[in-house]
């Protein structure tokens, strides 16, 4: 086993990209319909709130589509809501409890999630024409939606197939009184009484993460982390936790290599300050101890280069996730043209077609043969990546995501 | 027009009443109808919505480029349910042929319960993933840009987005109720060019990407030079 954490300090901040930067990536028609779209919604503001600035997929997405709509003529502005750090801990529970796990709180976490839902509402002003609202934690500020002409949006990025009953029952009434529901995969839904529209989360092709790099810079990568560039490298990119069940692709790497002389990265997040991720940690060294082919990364946060670096290195990405929200780095590895043997869960059977954009598994063995399958018929897998660009190009960049918002805005006002 | 037609070449045609191109644009809502098998899939084709049936049809030909069906039914019906005769059927439905969505859906219940006929335990067998059904909410509205010739029909064609592009070759067939496309349609009726129109609308939109498509289209209206 290699274990590596080296990556030099955090790049300086690059200019952020404008709107006429995608015109290379997706053509200048499509950026023309954008803005054509944005003039029709002239006067009209957005505001969005979420739980967070900083850390998690919410912010980064907002981080990258609030700046796109200023730039279109749509002045939007991101409040966060503020709460203790009991308020946090219940809003974890629910988190939890809504992608199906047991919430063992009781009616007074239900009536601190309220206040803490009624202060921000005091604090917030809502004199946008559009007000999204991301995720379970400030849901109840709708409660102001009838005192605002505003239309009120509520965008779910989680998983609501199969929630914890207490939990959603608790919900569901402040859901019901938004204008309109959005979700990642039309699987995550539940039957609501409001219109509900798929919005897949996206990727901005031009991050750190995903942007083209240079070839020198993939191959001191590779150098640095002692990855051999003449051999098939499989990797899977995911924080170190029990549901990416990075042990299970061991055990599918070792099935691999009796076949194929390979190697494996398994490139993750830090887990310092998450007790189980460090002891998923530890269970990861211990099963690739001894096999200098295996690479665990433990990667700093400022390593989107490098993870960019190990994806476009890999002759096949995996995800054997044993659960999953969407699962970007799925979308992320398709853009780059990668084959891409992923599980079918969550929103992955959205980004992997069966053997059309990837090749779906249910089982550590599965995962194995269909890894030996790709290596053995790579002008397949060649054509899966190809296949899988066009799917993420169509489907899940930032520029689509910005679209669905100025359409989602458009149709709303001419329904009233 | 037929005037105009007998006195000049087609390149320097100018038509009175121009091509008028819109931005096409499509949000996709998600339906409350699943088909966990194939007998649930024939009794929602019978009663989905007709946006359903058109979103899972026509509008899934945008991307159908990479998928091994341009139907998304028929595209599950094999991935999903592993039934390849009743996939194969329900892909050979060629849109061309249809001006309607009633005639469309009563083709695909057709082929459905056939199928089940033939092979009655198909219908109970679990897929392996569900069908959701989703509806295309479709906005559009006119553009600056227009056309009064071919070369100004090409250079126009060439800037479209691929959704804009779908809606005036694909999507018009279903609003003009008639089997042709907004282009062959302003070809032949305000350039006076029907045999242009005619191999405007023999481009093969089945076994070409969007792409591959447009480039067709701009080709034959470049080269066109027939008086």
């Amino acid at each position: 086993m290699n274990m590596s954490a080296s990556v030099p300090s955090p790049a300086p901040a690059r200019r952020a990209p404008r709107l006429d930067d995608y015109v290379r990536i997706i053509g200048p028609g499509e950026v023309d319909e954008l803005r054509a779209l944005a003039r029709r919604l002239a006067g009209r503001s957005v505001k969005m709130v979420n739980s967070t600035a900083v850390g998690g997929g919410v912010a980064e997405i907002l981080n990258r589509l609030v700046p796109l709509l200023q730039e279109v003529g749509v002045p939007t502005r991101w409040d966060v809501i503020t709460g203790g750090d009991e308020f946090f801990q219940i809003t974890k529970a629910f988190h939890n409890a809504l992608h199906g796990g047991p919430f063992q709180g009781g009616p007074e976490w239900f009536a601190t999630f309220l206040a803490t839902n009624e202060e921000n509402r005091r604090r917030l002003e809502f004199s946008e024409d559009f007000i999204v609202v991301h995720d379970p934690q400030p849901v109840a500020l709708v409660v102001e939606r009838d005192r605002t002409p505003a239309h009120w949006i509520w965008r779910c990025h989680i998983d609501l197939s199969h929630p914890n009953s207490e939990v959603w029952e608790f919900l569901r009434p402040y859901v019901e009184q938004y204008d309109a529901a959005l979700f990642s995969s039309p699987a995550f839904t539940q039957g609501l009484p409001i219109p509900q529209y798929l919005f897949f989360p996206t990727i901005d092709p031009l991050a750190d993460k995903n942007r083209e790099l240079d070839a020198k810079f993939i191959r001191s990568v590779l150098e640095r982390f002692q990855i051999d560039p003449q051999r098939p490298i499989l990797t899977q990119v995911s924080r170190f936790d029990r549901l990416k069940d990075p042990v299970g692709v061991i055990r599918a790497y070792r099935m691999v290599k009796k076949y194929h002389d390979c190697q494996l990265v398994l490139a993750g997040g830090a887990a310092s300050d998450d007790p189980e991720g460090s002891e998923v940690l530890r269970e990861v060294e211990e099963a690739a101890a001894g096999d200098p082919d295996i690479h665990v990364l433990n990667l700093p946060p400022w390593s989107a280069r490098e993870i960019n670096a190990l994806q476009r290195a890999s002759t096949i990405v995996i995800q054997k996730s044993i659960r999953e929200g969407f699962g970007l780095t799925v979308t992320e590895a398709l853009w780059k043209k990668k084959p891409v043997v992923a599980s079918a869960v969550g929103g992955i059977p959205s980004q992997v077609i069966h053997k059309v954009t990837g090749m779906l598994v249910h089982s550590v063995e599965g995962c194995a043969y269909q890894l030996r399958y790709l290596l053995a018929n790579p002008d397949f897998a060649r054509q899966l990546g190809r296949n899988g660009h066009e799917h993420v190009k169509e489907n899940f960049l930032i520029t689509r995501n910005l679209r669905r918002y100025l359409l989602l805005f458009l149709i709303l006002l001419n329904q009233r | 027009m037929q005037e105009h037609a007998a006195t000049s070449s087609a390149r320097s045609r100018r038509a009175t009443e121009p091509f008028q191109f819109v931005a096409a644009s499509y949000l996709i809502r998600i339906g409350r109808q699943r088909a966990t098998n194939l007998g649930e899939l024939a009794r929602h084709l019978r009663t989905c919505p007709d946006a359903s049936i058109f979103y899972h049809t026509f509008q899934s030909l945008e991307s159908h480029h990479y998928t091994t069906f341009s139907s998304d039914f028929a595209q599950w019906v094999m991935a999903a349910c592993n039934e390849p005769a009743l996939a194969e059927r329900m892909a050979a439905l060629d849109l061309r042929e249809f001006v309607s969505i009633a005639d469309l859906r009563r083709s695909l219940v057709q082929a459905v319960e056939d199928h089940l006929r033939s092979f009655p335990p198909a219908a109970d067998r679990p897929a392996f993933e569900p069908f959701h059904f989703c509806e295309a909410v479709e906005v559009v509205f006119p553009v600056e840009l227009r056309a009064f010739t071919l070369a100004e029909l090409a250079s126009g064609i060439r800037r479209l987005s691929l959704h804009t592009l779908h809606y005036h070759l694909i999507n018009s067939r279903l609003r003009l109720q008639l089997k042709t496309n907004d282009f062959s349609f302003w070809v032949e009726h305000s350039l006076g060019l029907p045999e242009l129109a005619e191999r405007i609308n023999r481009v093969d939109f089945y076994t070409n990407t969007l792409e591959g498509v447009r480039e067709e289209v701009v080709r034959l209206l470049e080269s066109w030079d027939s008086p």
